[in-house]
């Protein structure tokens, strides 16, 4: 009777140690999943969701406060990874999905005012006060967040041309009925 | 030489691979004419893009002349090929057209009209090849713009370069011709074996390669005949020509190789993981002219067929000729036309009109009637008969494939190794249900593709925005730092202790004027003999000054 006592005593200590010692040496910073969401995220860091970026949407999403579908630019395929990580309901785009586009600066009007160059959440924008600025085009990330504080209105966004090269294939065309309908 | 010096497929165990069809060849159509050469066309089309790889980068400008064989457009990067003007004339412009692409899209193009001359420019042939290092040839064979003429246009002389610890055991030819219609390697072999053997030893040589093989489908006896014979001319015994079983895909490379040697190339592997490297005969041909005549690859042979035109055959067409053009000079389309296709009729593209150009990999411009290749009925649901599994040459479950890449599900389609698929159309063509099996895995391709684009922007932005934040953390904390330093600064200056201290910088700068004073020699000038009325003067001054001076300190202390 003591002895077993005194065996499980023991042996809950040494657990106890060793799980506490894992604890301390295998401290996990930050929430894996806040990662694994944000991963999934376009990081267009357009604040499209309400949020201030990706990762701040990313940890309201792991916190469960918000919704996954918040996201126009990651568009349909974001949605359905975020529901298959989560194994929540995809559910349809609010505000639907967008076309994918990159900030264009019309360099003849540009008056050099570096407010687009602070706003931009990528620094994708080259330029410093007075002197013209222009749009670092592969880094853009499409997000408007330098369209509305441009005082002579000269950026646009312009719609990324398809290219041979860029083309995916159509869906092939849904003429068969689902075959587990009966 | 007899036959007994080469080893003939008797000679040589051969395997099978697992699949694969026997189809109606209609190769009849078009095999029995020779090579043509096509009239020269008013305007040549030429896309900077006929290979895999980056697009060519034009040197040349609109309004500048060109000579045949003249390079105009230079590869960029290593992925790439060069182009060049197929025949003598001007460049009239450089735009976005469009070109052969199941896309459809526009692409830039370099437009030449032809001055009717086909003036060749500098051309600079080698005989002395034996004795070249690999990499010159390589070289050669690079500015030449070869690239593979069996369909895919990889460029050649990538393929060509084994990389310096790699021991290539076999250079394999591919000859196989498999899919129906297209005979235009079967017509090469027939008129220009010498070539296709010469473009071998050179490629041989490049490779270093142990031995060659040449695998040949046992429906182009005329052409193995050819072969045959080319090689007993040069009497070189070391070329082994090996007939193989006519069964579709064994033009496939791994699908050759596999029946040749028995092994197979590991998946997503490349044939030189198991030192094994394969070309095309045409290829080998282009190769053979860009090194021992200095001519570029300019033209091709292109087998222009099937029910829809009048006068089916081959033709030697200068790249970027219009099919237009060529169905024109095989006696036009007949009214019966329904579909024309690029390639052939499992893995060809359909072309959306004729006027786009023929480009390095267009093998074949197949004219197709209603019903006259394969079933078109309506697409029904699967009935999981499981034939696709049963035809797939490369071991795959198609119909697995299929359902994930409906539902969309493209980690499960990549765990089925949808990336072995090389698209032969064999389970399409045996689908009892018409599913478009192939168009779900292109489908699927490219969008992981795309998918993969999009990540690697997501990273780079995410990359870029967490720098901006370090950054502004940074500029935030430095604005801090400055701020504390100069407050602490300010809040030290008015002290008691700086009075002192300003009081003492003064005494010292003082004395440090007099020492220099003294050290010059300099006098205080008019300090003697002075007026009893001066020395009053210079008194009062002096007490004025000293009051001036206790008033001054009395008001800063207020």
């Amino acid at each position: 009777m003591l002895t077993a006592i005194l065996a499980l005593t023991l042996l809950a200590l040494a657990f106890g140690l060793l799980l506490g010692y894992a604890a301390v040496r295998f401290k996990v910073e930050s929430d894996p999943i806040v990662d694994k969401i944000d991963a999934i995220l376009p990081q267009t860091q357009c604040g499209q969701c309400g949020f201030a970026g990706c990762h701040p949407y990313a940890e309201a999403i792991a916190k469960g406060e918000v919704d996954i579908n918040l996201c126009p630019p990651g568009g349909e395929t974001v949605v359905l990874a975020l529901a298959d990580l989560l194994g929540r309901d995809a559910k349809p785009v609010e505000g639907g999905a967008k076309e994918k586009t990159v900030a264009h600066i019309d360099e003849q009007t540009c008056i050099g005012c570096t407010l687009c160059l602070q706003a931009c959440p990528v620094d994708a924008i080259l330029g410093a006060a007075k002197q013209m600025h222009t749009i670092i085009a592969d880094e853009c990330t499409g997000c408007e967040l330098c369209v509305e504080p441009c005082p002579v209105d000269c950026i646009s966004m312009i719609p990324i041309k398809v290219e041979p090269a860029t083309w995916t294939w159509p869906y092939p065309a849904a003429t068969t009925q689902p075959a587990n309908a009966s | 030489m007899t036959s007994a010096a080469h080893p003939t497929s008797s000679a040589r165990k051969l395997w099978h691979f697992h699949g694969g069809l026997h189809l109606p060849d209609h190769k009849a159509l078009s095999c029995e004419q020779a090579i043509a050469p096509a009239t020269l066309p008013k305007r040549l089309v030429l896309p900077l893009q006929q290979h895999i790889g980056a697009p060519a980068k034009p040197i040349v400008e609109v309004g500048d002349r060109v000579l045949k064989g003249q390079i105009i457009g230079q590869p960029d990067g290593f992925v790439s090929a060069a182009l060049h003007a197929p025949t003598s004339g001007t460049v009239v412009a450089i735009e976005e057209l469009p070109v052969p692409h199941p896309s459809g899209l526009n692409a830039p193009c370099i437009i030449i009209e032809s001055d009717g001359e086909d003036r060749w420019g500098e051309r600079q042939p080698h005989d002395n090849w034996a004795g070249l290092d690999p990499s010159e040839l390589r070289n050669i064979i690079r500015e030449a713009g070869i690239v593979g003429l069996g369909g895919a246009g990889f460029p050649s002389f990538i393929k060509l370069n084994p990389g310096a610890r790699t021991e290539v055991d076999t250079l394999i030819l591919n000859a196989a011709e498999c899919e129906p219609y297209i005979t235009c390697d079967d017509r090469l072999m027939r008129e220009r074996a010498d070539e296709v053997i010469a473009g071998a030893r050179i490629m041989r040589h490049a490779l270093h390669a142990r031995r060659v093989v040449i695998g040949i489908e046992d429906n182009k006896p005329q052409a193995h005949a050819a072969l045959g014979a080319a090689l007993a001319r040069i009497d070189r015994s070391d070329i082994e020509l090996v007939q193989v079983p006519t069964r579709y895909p064994t033009g496939g490379e791994k699908q050759l190789i596999k029946v040749l040697t028995g092994k197979e190339v590991p998946s997503q592997g490349l044939p030189i993981d198991i030192n094994i490297v394969c070309h095309n005969v045409a290829t080998a041909a282009a190769v053979h002219r860009a090194v021992e005549l200095g001519e570029p690859l300019i033209t091709r042979i292109v087998t222009v067929t099937g029910r829809g035109v009048a006068q089916p055959r081959n033709l030697e067409v200068l790249i970027g000729t219009p099919v237009d053009d060529l169905l024109q000079q095989c006696g036009g389309t007949t009214p019966m036309l329904s579909r024309l296709v690029l390639g052939g009729p499992l893995m060809g593209i359909t072309l959306a009109h004729r006027g786009l150009p023929v480009t390095k990999t267009g093998n074949c411009i197949l004219a197709l009637t209603p019903g006259e290749f394969g079933q078109h009925g309506p697409v029904r649901n699967c009935i999981r008969c499981g034939e696709c599994a049963r035809v797939c040459p490369a071991s795959l479950l198609p119909q697995q494939l299929y359902w994930h890449a409906r539902a969309k599900d493209f980690d499960k389609v990549q765990d089925y190794n949808l990336f072995d698929c090389i698209e032969c159309g064999c389970c399409t063509y045996v689908c009892p249900a018409n599913l478009p099996l192939v168009q779900y895995y292109r489908y699927a391709k490219t969008t992981i593709w795309s998918q993969a684009r999009d990540k690697k922007r997501a990273e780079l932005a995410r990359e870029r925005h967490d720098f901006r934040l370090e950054r502004q953390e940074r500029e935030k904390a430095e604005r801090a730092a400055k701020l504390a330093k100069k407050k602490a600064a300010l809040e030290e200056s008015p002290a008691a202790d700086s009075e002192e201290a300003k009081k003492a910088a003064i005494k010292a700068a003082m004395e440090r004027a007099k020492a220099k004073r003294e050290a010059a020699g300099v006098e205080p000038k008019n300090t003697e003999n002075l007026t009893a009325d001066q020395q009053r003067q210079i008194e009062e001054a002096e007490a004025r000054r000293a009051t001036e001076k206790k008033n001054e300190s009395a008001n800063e202390r207020e």
